[in-house]
């Protein structure tokens, strides 16, 4: 392979995009080398293993992403703004929208509902951490490294170009011959075996490690979503591992599962993919659901309406989502009948989905509800949500859908269901837990401008996609002729996504703003709120919780206020036991890298190496002898006299 | 909160008006045939009913929205525990069920109907048409006709069309939104989507389905033309077009972008078309007449495992 | 910590129980993995190409003893727990030991059975059926590989710490998963071999 090869060239846009890279990092290492941060950085992030430090640096990297898969939506929005646009030539499209995908919902949606997960989780069920802490770590950089493997793609041997969903024979290596696709495979497959392991350990913390009193059905409802959430992750995700490996097979060895000749079948891939693919909608919008359900009780001073039937639907949607693939394509011919079936079972998903509706709206009722931005966000998803549901119904109709499928109907239709839904609910929960992340809130003022440019510039960017699909403008194309008459509509949609963009300057300019002006002493429990993780001082210490609450009804720690009821009992402190950081997981996710990175380019000696470089890290795990540390009684005692100037 | 309720009846309104001014305009919503039709009657429908639930929504929301604000009550009021109610519950469970058991009898009958030869038109002869895509191409066989066209394809009105799609590289999916929705062309099996053109006219054919660079670009010309000025095209062609030699149709498979072409004869029988999964029968020129039931699946894998090797027309060799 | 003392040593701490929960977790994700390789296979396993079919190419004596090994490796790996939990260091090292051992056996079979198969011109690239037979094949045998590798680890463990909560935990789970790795192989003897030859 040649050096022109091997670095993408002859693009103006990427050598602006190398040079940047390269500045970027050179202020990163220069910063961290002038203000001497390095031991600080190793020691306090890289290798913690702390949930809440973890979740801070996954919803860190999902912003970084989102920036990314923004910028991507834009060069594509700005491409389509004129009929017969030069701005972009179709490879370079292509690529965009596929690494816009990908990025979006693997590396944006995923990490910061992980994030919210492992922040939230724990506190929420009166725990010290998750059940693995390790684990979780490990979990995190396999996560980070797979993305930033994803992400080098675009300077160093070219992006994806096969769109998010990579359909066979088109990602083979006879119609898409770069490595993009072979980075597609490896950087999805390291950062899909992180997300897998967050399944197990999440369903053992949330089972096994919640507070004495916290029965399930007392749980807030966003720890019921996770974890619903994350026994989807555990059925879904090992699909996926499955069809990446298959298409790592078929790219990097040759093998025939997806190719056109030797009894390969491309179908195949559109079934293994969207086995995984559909429960993966449900893996991002689930915790949104959560997160909306928690904030809309808090700021209606009301308990959940309707909390079981909230658990049931819950579990209903989970195992309907495992039953709806087929939908994807109900044009690959298999006839009337299955396609029939599968048009049941998606419209069945709109029954429980409208059960949550309907409930939320109820929580209101007879509530006192103040517009907070957490609680703008939340009031902001319900409309627009079931614009995205209702088209849901109507694309669900086989029969219909023949006609709707691959156009920019469908394409309104999962932004309208995606932003509100995971977007908006993770943004309302940073707003919501902000706090106790950072111990100060976000300017209100700021998160409600932010709110109401994103909220217009949604709406103005994704309305006019329905009727243009309607008119027979398909998804994926690069550009248009001014005869078919699509121009004005994309105008407008340009124009809503670059004030979707002010928005989020806005939103990302109120943490800097915050970060210097917002008042410190607030307490741990700025917003009123109910559950357990507000009973918590703001930071919360490093093991959550001095003494192990005791639970006495749904909503403990409005319970606790209300009727004056101790969550703590009395008396001493006892000494707390604590996992010990470890430089491991980090340097297990180096090593996945460039296991991940020798692959994409069929280096097979180096990946060999790399790959026993696994193997040992492994068994120094196993061989290590690790007990953890404690924490005395006294320095717990000194802790919380500190972060709340009394004793519990 | 005024600019709120501003804000979505603006957009409401705004649905309304473009959804009632654009209905004559946009094209799923203005069918040529009684496909595009049945399709376009289901998707207004399945928008009245939906409508409908949006209404019931919004007038809640925007209900509790007003009346439950902070700021409208004292500051000494508690709300009150709820827990749910049973009949309310139920409702809101049981509606929603109704609705999708409507919308699923609508969907099954039209889905049923969509995949047959439209009613009316069961008694006539198809005719058969073989779409076959190749990057970024769209191939036309008549093999009763033994014509071919590239990029455009001339049909009589109030006859049905069989077409019977596959294609010589990624999926691709043929779709012309006046005639009816659109359906997957495929390497290794044959799919048919029947079609009637009611009135005489040219409508936009395209590929839906993202496969390339030249994807794009890979749009075709449907011309309805009456019985008898498509006879009369037929015959033209038949009589002026040069014929398709194997190693023309291998040019034109392997060239980008052709523009139009015409052929007196189909490349069907130097590059037979996959099997047709459809009919457990082989795929070919007289597939209609060829439902060999006895056979097992298993021979017919093989039979499409020696036709693929047939038209293999790529170097499968992946060095690394 | 919480220990309970009239749980086996395995069990005893909250955190081995967790592990010892995680883990089925995680073998329930595994079956889901499994369960996805053989769903391609049986969907690809007819579509052989040029290739040769299964009937053409599989040997009925090697299977036999692939599966006798893997079988009777089983069996000894849960009389080493019984060994465990009766505090019997040095028998348990000895059926671990043993384990592993046919475990070796079995991947050596496996081995060259797949050069023989190369050497038939069966190869990866041949066909869908080869693939997906190599890929569900090799990616149990990648399992009992990673097993023999844990195995030992663990056993060295044993041998210098005892029985500890913790050895005690790690050998358990370990038989945990090799009992799964031996019926996974019981469909696959099943699934693809019986059937395949019939």
């Amino acid at each position: 392979m040649k050096w022109d090869e091997f670095f993408v060239t002859g693009e103006p846009m990427i050598y602006a995009a190398d040079v940047s890279i390269v500045l970027v990092s050179l202020a990163i290492v220069i910063g961290l080398t002038y203000f001497k941060k390095w031991g600080y950085l190793w020691r306090e992030w890289l290798t913690t293993v702390d949930h809440k430090k973890i979740g801070i640096m996954y919803i860190l990297s999902a912003l970084i992403m989102l920036f990314r898969g923004g910028v991507d939506a834009l060069l594509m929005r700005a491409q389509l703004a004129t009929p017969d646009s030069k701005f972009l030539d179709a490879q370079h499209y292509n690529e965009i929208f596929t690494t816009h995908g990908v990025i979006m919902i693997l590396f944006m949606a995923m990490p910061f509902v992980i994030g919210m997960m492992n922040v939230v989780v724990p506190l929420q069920i009166g725990a010290r951490d998750v059940a693995f802490p390790r684990l979780n770590a490990v979990s995190f950089w396999m996560f980070f490294m797979g993305a930033m493997l994803f992400n080098i793609s675009f300077v160093i041997g070219g992006s994806p170009d096969a769109g998010w969903s990579a359909y066979f024979p088109l990602a083979s290596l006879e119609f898409s011959p770069t490595v993009g696709n072979n980075y597609y495979s490896l950087a999805l497959q390291i950062s899909g075996i992180g997300t897998l392991m967050t399944g197990v350990n999440f369903i053992v913390t949330i089972l096994k490690m919640r507070a004495p009193g916290m029965k399930l059905m007392r749980m807030p409802m966003f720890t019921w979503s996770v974890l619903i959430t994350n026994v989807i992750i555990l059925f879904a995700f090992p699909v996926l591992t499955v069809a990446l490996a298959l298409m790592m097979f078929d790219r990097v060895f040759g093998s025939q599962f997806f190719t056109m000749a030797n009894g390969g079948m491309d179908m195949l891939w559109a079934n293994l993919f969207w086995v995984w693919g559909h429960p993966e909608v449900y893996i991002v919008i689930l915790p949104a659901f959560g997160i909306f359900s928690d904030i809309i009780s808090t700021f209606s001073k009301k308990n959940l309406y309707g909390y079981k039937s909230m658990v049931v639907s819950m579990v209903a949607i989970s195992v309907l989502s495992f039953l709806v693939w087929a939908h994807h394509f109900y044009t690959m011919g298999q006839g009337a009948m299955v396609n029939g079936f599968f048009s049941i079972t998606t419209m069945a998903i709109a029954v429980p989905t409208g059960v949550k509706i309907f409930n939320w709206l109820f929580t209101l009722r007879k509530g006192k509800i103040s517009f907070t931005s957490p609680m703008l966000y939340a009031m902001g998803f319900i409309p627009i949500f079931t614009i995205g549901g209702v088209t849901g119904v109507m694309l669900a109709m086989a029969s219909a859908d023949y006609q709707y499928h691959n156009t920019m109907f469908l394409v309104a239709h999962f932004h309208y269901v995606l932003i509100p839904g995971t977007v908006f609910g993770v943004l309302a929960g940073m707003h919501y837990w902000f706090p106790k992340m950072f111990g100060f809130r976000l300017n209100e003022r700021l998160a409600k401008t932010a709110f109401w440019l994103i909220i217009v510039g949604f709406n103005v960017a994704f309305m006019p996609l329905f009727f243009l699909g309607l008119n027979g403008m398909t998804r994926r194309m690069y550009t248009y002729s001014a005869s078919t008459g699509y121009g004005p509509l994309n105008m407008i949609a340009t124009i809503g996504a670059l004030i979707l963009a002010v928005g989020f300057v806005v939103l990302c300019y109120n943490f800097f703003y915050s970060f210097r002006h917002s008042p410190r002493n607030e307490g741990g429990d700025p917003w009123d709120a109910r559950t357990l993780e507000w009973s918590t001082p703001s930071p919360v210490p490093v093991y959550n919780f001095a003494k192990v609450p005791v639970v006495h009804s749904e909503d403990a720690f409005w319970h606790a206020k209300k009727h004056n009821v101790p969550l703590y009992e009395e008396g001493p402190y006892e000494e707390i036991h604590m996992p010990n950081n470890s430089g491991q997981p980090f340097i297990l996710g180096v090593i996945m890298f460039f296991l991940g990175f020798f692959l994409v380019f069929s280096w097979f000696i180096p990946a060999i190496i790399a790959g026993v470089g696994v193997i040992i890290m492994l068994a120094v795990r196993s061989f290590e002898r690790d007990h953890g540390y404690h924490i005395p009684p006294k320095e717990i005692a000194a802790t919380e006299q500190k972060l709340r100037g009394d004793t519990v | 909160m005024k600019k709120k309720r501003w804000l979505f009846s603006l957009i409401f309104i705004s649905v309304v008006m473009l959804l009632s001014g654009c209905d004559t305009k946009l094209m799923v919503l203005d069918p040529k045939g009684p496909v595009a039709k049945t399709q376009s009657n289901t998707i207004i429908f399945s928008i009245l009913m939906m409508a409908l639930v949006l209404i019931v929504v919004y007038i809640l929301y925007i209900f509790m929205l007003t009346k439950y604000r902070a700021s409208k009550t004292p500051d000494d009021y508690e709300p009150p525990h709820m827990e749910g109610s049973k009949w309310l519950e139920f409702i809101w469970t049981a509606i929603p069920i109704i609705i999708v058991a409507i919308l699923s009898v609508v969907t099954v009958r039209t889905t049923y109907a969509v995949e047959k030869v439209p009613a009316g038109y069961e008694d006539q002869k198809p005719l058969v048409i073989y779409a076959s895509s190749s990057n970024w191409k769209w191939h036309f066989s008549y093999p009763e006709e033994g014509i071919e066209t590239v990029n455009y394809v001339n049909i009589p009105t109030h006859r049905p069309v069989e077409f019977r799609l596959y294609s010589y590289g990624p999926i691709s999916s043929f779709w012309v939104p006046q005639l009816g929705g659109q359906k997957y062309a495929m390497s290794d099996m044959i799919t048919k989507l029947n079609l009637v053109a009611e009135h005489e006219g040219s409508y936009m054919g395209k590929n839906s389905n993202f496969s390339g660079k030249g994807f794009a670009q890979m749009e075709f010309e449907v011309l309805a033309q009456s019985p008898a000025d498509y006879t009369k095209w037929v015959k033209e062609v038949q009589q002026t077009a040069p014929k398709l030699t194997e190693q023309e149709f291998n040019s034109v498979l392997h060239t980008d972008f052709v523009g139009r072409k015409s052929y007196s004869s189909t490349h069907l029988k130097f590059s037979a078309p996959p099997m047709d999964m459809s009919e457990h029968g082989h795929g070919g020129d007289n597939s209609t007449d060829s439902k060999e039931s006895g056979k097992d699946s298993a021979d017919h894998m093989q039979d499409m495992g020696d036709m693929k090797d047939m038209n293999d027309h790529s170097s499968m060799e992946h060095g690394h | 910590m919480k220990i309970n003392d009239t749980l086996p040593l395995e069990y005893r701490t909250e955190e081995n129980s967790n592990k010892i929960f995680g883990f089925w977790l995680f073998l329930g994700a595994e079956i889901v993995l499994f369960s996805t390789l053989f769903a391609v296979y049986f969907t690809l396993w007819n579509r052989t190409g040029n290739g040769p079919t299964g009937k053409e190419l599989f040997e009925v004596g090697g299977v036999i003893w692939e599966t006798f090994l893997l079988l009777t490796s089983s069996f000894t790996c849960g009389l080493g727990i019984h060994a465990m939990r009766l505090g019997l260091k040095k028998p348990m090292m000895i059926f671990f030991v043993v384990t592993l051992l046919m475990g070796l056996g079995f991947l050596g079979i496996e081995i060259t059975e797949f050069v023989n198969y190369v050497h038939e011109g069966a190869t990866l690239q041949t066909s869908a059926f080869l693939s997906s037979l190599f890929v569900l094949l090799g990616t149990h045998g990648l399992h009992v590989t990673m097993g023999i590798l844990w195995g030992a680890g663990i056993l060295i463990q044993v041998g210098r710490q005892g029985f500890t909560d913790e050895t005690a935990n790690k050998s358990f789970i370990f038989s945990l998963y090799w009992h799964f790795l031996d019926v996974v192989w019981i469909f696959i003897f099943s699934f693809v071999y019986l059937k395949g030859l019939m």
